[in-house]
């Protein structure tokens, strides 16, 4: 059976996400202790806020040599949101240089955007650049909620999706168990149910 | 491409939905969590919700009460009223909201807004800007409107973009609930000098009044309230008469 562990490492915006699996129905807690990271079925690390005081806390409150085995060993599905699927990359340039989990090869740096306004906030689409069960069902073109001013940087067989401004960057990435969205699928109605669906059937 | 967002602002005083004439808002005009249940469904784009009395009576912003609206509402939903300080921040986040819109404290405490993006991202802290015009200058209005500063609204918007707000929501007070079309030249003149989402506020009357915001003033979103009401209007009958214009909405 589905179990979800909503990783709580003091970011304090994690009610958006509960509420979603509160609406779907689906088991899940909110926790740092090492039982429920071990028992959950599924992981979600969502956050707002800078990489380094994301990774800051990540490092104060989250068992990571627990956390790092269910992930790379285990491999139990882990879903990245926004700042929690840019941290699962190598390394970060927002504020200050600072070392990520590095889960997935890359770098987050800031959207080249050209003349377009930063933050990248709103209404999206998506256009699918491999296949993953992740985006059953979604659309090339859907839309999703993104707010953000930087982005994940990475070598093209981990993007599952791109999205556009001013540039493409990766809208979701995928690395085998490891899933991180750019976007807020608890905060894109229907579009980001799908998404949350088809990461409960992995 | 990103859409051009439609954001319905809901102000509510005593758990009452409420809109007047230029910021005099006494007028109730239904039930706030009905509201959040029908625009769910209506799909828009995002909420703003502000608490226009929370300012004026120094209370904390109504936690359970945000805590009762996100439940519903799976669109992002931006927060404002009485924000003075990020414990307040922290639990507004903490009871569902993805953004805060803050006003008066912003203008008192500039630095406020550099610890606050700092603390929660940029993306994430809206600031709401009042004003009148007064002697054929746009100046800044705090407290509700009540209060008259001498500064200008550019001058301020620019002091909020380098203090790291991520967004910024421009309402005149002139225009506010008379539903007689946005002050367009204003939010060109600040659109021009910012490199940061502006949202159009105050005299949304019909969906042309949207569209001249867009193509004329080029801003990135609009916020509108009486129109939908007063004159039955929808966000969603706005996306298709935009659409029709050429403007990229979401359906």
């Amino acid at each position: 059976m589905v179990k979800v562990c909503i990783l709580d490492y003091d970011s304090g915006n994690t009610k958006s996400v509960e509420n979603i699996f509160e609406k779907l129905n689906i088991n899940y807690c909110l926790s740092n202790s090492k039982k429920d990271i071990i028992s959950s079925t599924h992981l979600v690390l969502s956050g707002v806020g800078s990489y380094s005081t994301v990774m800051k806390k990540i490092n104060e409150n989250l068992p990571l040599d627990i956390l790092t085995d269910e992930v790379l060993n285990k491999s139990k599905p882990i879903l990245g949101i926004c700042v929690g699927m840019q941290i699962m990359s190598e390394i970060g340039y927002e504020f200050e240089k600072t070392h990520g989990l590095g889960w997935i090869e890359g770098k987050v740096k800031q959207i080249e955007s050209k003349s377009l306004p930063l933050p990248h906030i709103g209404w999206n689409e998506i256009i699918k650049n491999s296949k993953s069960s992740i985006v059953d069902k979604i659309k090339d073109g859907e839309c999703f909620y993104f707010v953000n001013s930087f982005c994940f940087e990475t070598i093209d067989k981990y993007v599952v999706a791109y999205t556009n401004y001013g540039s493409k960057f990766p809208a979701i990435i995928q690395n085998k168990n490891i899933l991180g969205v750019q976007f807020h699928p608890e905060k894109s109605q229907k579009s980001g149910q799908k998404i949350i669906k088809n990461f409960l059937i992995m | 491409m990103l859409k051009t967002r439609i954001i319905p602002t809901l102000l509510f005083k005593n758990h009452s939905l409420v809109k007047g004439k230029n910021f005099d808002s006494s007028r109730v005009v239904g039930s706030v969590l009905e509201s959040v249940k029908l625009y769910e469904v209506r799909e828009v784009d995002e909420l703003i919700f502000l608490d226009i009395n929370a300012t004026k009576n120094r209370c904390d912003p109504e936690y359970d009460y945000i805590e009762t609206i996100s439940k519903d509402c799976f669109v992002p939903l931006c927060v404002g009223g009485g924000i003075k300080n990020l414990k307040q921040i922290y639990k507004i986040f903490k009871s569902g909201a993805d953004k805060v819109s803050i006003n008066s404290e912003a203008f008192l405490n500039p630095h406020f807004i550099l610890e606050a993006s700092k603390e929660f991202g940029s993306q994430c802290i809206v600031i709401s800007i009042d004003y009148k015009k007064k002697n054929e200058q746009n100046l800044v209005y705090i407290n509700s409107g009540k209060t008259k500063t001498n500064t200008s609204v550019i001058e301020f918007s620019k002091q909020m973009q380098d203090m790291g707000s991520g967004e910024i929501l421009l309402t005149s007070i002139d225009k506010d609930g008379t539903m007689l079309g946005y002050d367009y030249s204003t939010l060109k003149e600040v659109k021009e000098n910012l490199n940061i989402p502006i949202i159009a506020s105050g005299g949304a009357g019909s969906y042309e009044d949207m569209f001249k915001a867009i193509s004329y003033s080029k801003v990135d979103a609009v916020a509108a309230s009486s129109i939908f009401y007063f004159r039955n209007m929808t966000p969603k009958e706005a996306k298709l008469y935009l659409v029709e214009k050429g403007i990229n909405v979401r359906i």
